[in-house]
């Protein structure tokens, strides 16, 4: 049975048709990579999936939780969805080790040294326990961006969504955050994760969606599919990534 | 005495009175920019005394209330042996007051102007004196124009404070028909109209104008 | 000949002084505490675009924002009673710094709260918060955090402003400095030593609100 399945999914910004009937079945410890052109709606498709973007038409289930043409418990399927943005996107008024706890204390009404010792463990797990007490702009982009996987991690997701959470980083910092992310695959974790990096994608993702201009265009397993490539499309998509 | 007024004649009572209001303001405005004018180039100039003392002197103004200014400014006016009348009084302290407030809102101005600016000047081998009125000051005026507008609206209030040393504008033209025609509600209601009527036309064109402003950028 | 400065009569009512001045900041402390309440109930009205009440405030902000602080007084203090109204000097004095601080931070605080980033909010939105908890722990306190400075010189210019609630007989500082000269016919003096007890409240408070909001609203030293 899948965790996430997407049916005939359609998404409008005004006159702008983004997402043309998106089809897409995740099974629980599927590590799942979309790719494709600036604009194709990877974004959009991503931030459907917990209902940061409405949607006009079409089906998501979340592990039971339903959205039928957009309409559904928002607040039900974002506790079972995380999402690392990328620009981290962390409280600047609260530590580290508040930014992990906020979630749990306010929505799950977990008890403060109950979501104390959470946040403690996430942030062990994306190696970054000695910064409990630090905030954001005390943290490199790095370290900020394992907190927000800790954040988002903290309120023990089924899937967790990475949109692009390399893109801003500096050259360096990016193998810090990648490990993290496959960690968490190799855990059980079921991932959607954008992402330009195409050797990343083969290494660690079972699974590879291409999108162009709003249809899932492509997929299959990466490796296969970026060694052979059946569409035009992507051929082209591969070969300027590559070049580039 | 006793003598009926009618609604007409207190609105045209006060629409007489808010003549007054706004010559005052015309002129503390005019008056105080001009002082501001000279408080800004001191303010920004090279020379530390100047910058000190100009400094000093928009602190203590924004620091100390209006009525306190008009105060010392009539006092001090007739200890200096100058016969001070209730309107020299008020378009003295109130120009004071005025000059300090734009003086510090253009010295922002000023400041808004990139680093940039000043080094590219710089390399042409622009003096100060060229830097400041070939690019420094063009760029600081456009800036300046809304907040400049914005805080003609305070200097428009600020005159009602004047009524308080005895000069007959709006607001002390309407507390003493409000004692006349024991009807208060009415009379410092019109007065607030008379008021908003003044400032709120100025208030939105400043809005305007910043509105503007931020799309050129 | 040259008029020869004394303070001596001045001083000697130093209590008096002192007495208004404790007023005048007590005057201040209700009506900021009061003031940025209406003020952030007002923002989160006109931020969330809360019908009617977004409206209202619009209406009141422009009205305040527009008229000058003594018409305020006198309208709530002379006008009110015939509505049946009725209240003491420093309740008048009070609900006018109330109305009109209220009606400025309105405006500081929504600036505030609409400079929020929208990742920030979408951050939340993700883990689950509803609107309230946004608000409450996302929103608000880096809000009132950014524009505590702008807060902080509105509350000075209401408090230099009560100078003229001695209109009305509120037993403030300016109060006692009239009384003061017209006992000792001092009076370029008295108000001499007025303005600089009026500049070393500004001062205070300054400092006061910058310490209060360095450690309660930002929640740490930077
Ligand atoms: N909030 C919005 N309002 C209007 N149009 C939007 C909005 N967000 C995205 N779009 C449009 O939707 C389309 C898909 O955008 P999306 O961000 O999903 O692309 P993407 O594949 O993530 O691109 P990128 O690689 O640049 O991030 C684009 O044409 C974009 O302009
Ligand atoms: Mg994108």
């Amino acid at each position: 049975m899948s965790l996430v399945k997407i049916a005939g999914l359609h998404k409008h910004f005004g006159a702008n048709h983004v997402l043309k009937g998106i089809d897409l079945d995740v099974a629980r410890g599927d590590v799942v990579a979309l790719i494709g052109r600036s604009g194709s709606g990877k974004s959009t498709l991503l931030r459907t999936i917990n209902g940061l973007e409405s949607i006009d038409k079409g089906e998501l289930v979340v592990d039971g939780t339903a959205l039928h043409d957009g309409r559904g418990d928002l607040r039900a399927l974002r506790q079972k969805v995380g999402m690392v943005f990328q620009q981290f996107n962390l409280f600047p008024h609260l530590t580290a080790g508040q930014n992990v706890m906020l979630a749990p204390t306010v929505v799950k009404g977990t008890p403060k040294p109950e979501a104390c010792d959470i946040a403690k463990e996430m942030l062990l797990k994306v190696g970054l326990s000695d910064k409990f007490d630090s905030y954001p702009d005390q943290l490199s982009g790095g370290q900020q961006q394992r907190v927000a996987i800790a954040r988002a991690l903290a309120m023990q997701p089924k899937v967790l969504l990475c949109d692009e959470i390399t893109s801003a980083l500096d050259p360096e910092l990016v193998s810090e955050v990648l490990a993290v992310v496959r960690q968490l695959a190799t855990e059980g974790m079921t991932l959607i994760m954008v992402t330009h990096e195409m050797r990343f994608a083969r290494e660690v993702g079972n699974k590879l969606i291409f999108m162009h201009h709003g249809r899932i265009h492509e997929s299959g397993d990466p490796k296969t599919v970026f060694a052979d490539p059946q569409t035009p499309e992507l051929a082209n998509f591969v070969g300027a990534v590559q070049a580039a | 005495m006793l003598v009926q007024f009618t609604t007409w004649d207190i609105v045209r009572n006060l629409l007489d009175a808010a003549k007054w209001t706004l010559a005052l303001s015309l002129i503390a405005f005019v008056l105080g920019g001009l002082v501001g004018l000279a408080i800004l180039f001191a303010r920004i100039s090279k020379h530390r005394a100047l910058q000190a003392a100009t400094k000093a002197y928009i602190e203590v103004f924004q620091g100390t209330p209006l009525l306190m200014q008009l105060f010392i400014v009539f006092f001090g006016l007739s200890l200096a042996g100058i016969d001070v009348s209730p309107w020299l009084a008020a378009a003295a302290g109130l120009t004071l007051f005025t000059s300090a407030y734009l003086a510090e809102i253009w010295r922002g101005c000023v400041d808004a102007v990139p680093k940039g600016q000043w080094e590219a000047s710089a390399t042409l081998a622009l003096s100060y004196t060229q830097q400041m009125r070939h690019v420094i000051l063009p760029q600081a005026l456009r800036i300046a124009i809304a907040p400049t507008v914005g805080f003609s609206v305070q200097v428009v209030k600020g005159t009602a404070v004047t009524s308080i040393i005895g000069f007959t504008e709006l607001t002390k033209t309407g507390s003493m028909l409000a004692n006349a025609t024991f009807e208060p509600f009415v009379v410092f209601g019109l007065v607030a109209a008379g008021y908003f009527a003044l400032c709120y036309p100025l208030s939105l064109y400043a809005k305007r104008l910043e509105r503007k402003f931020h799309v050129a950028r | 000949m040259a008029y020869q400065f004394d303070f001596a009569p001045v001083i000697d009512h130093a209590d008096l002084l002192l007495a208004g001045a404790g007023f005048t900041l007590a005057l201040t402390a209700v009506g900021a505490v009061f003031g940025i309440g209406l003020g952030t109930a007002g923002a989160i009205c006109r931020a969330w675009k809360l019908r009617p009440f977004d409206r209202l405030f619009g209406v009141y902000v422009e009205a305040i924002r527009n008229t000058p602080f003594l018409v305020q007084l006198f309208f709530i203090f002379f006008g009110l009673p015939a509505l049946g109204v009725r209240m003491g000097e420093w309740q008048a004095a009070v609900l006018a710094m109330v109305i009109n601080l209220g009606a400025y931070s309105t405006e500081i605080i929504r600036a505030g709260i609409e400079a929020t980033p929208r990742g920030q909010i979408e951050a939340a939105q993700s883990l689950a918060l509803t609107r309230r908890q946004i608000f409450r722990h996302v929103v608000l306190r880096p809000a009132l955090a950014k524009v505590w400075p702008a807060l902080t010189s509105q509350v000075i210019i209401v408090m230099l402003g009560s100078a003229v609630c001695s209109q009305i007989a509120t037993e403030e500082l300016t109060f006692a400095a009239n009384f003061i000269q017209s006992r000792n016919f001092r009076a370029f003096e008295t108000y001499f030593l007025t303005t600089a007890l009026y500049f070393a409240m500004a001062l205070l408070i300054r400092q006061l609100l910058m310490q209060l909001g360095r450690h309660v609203i930002v929640g740490r030293a930077r």
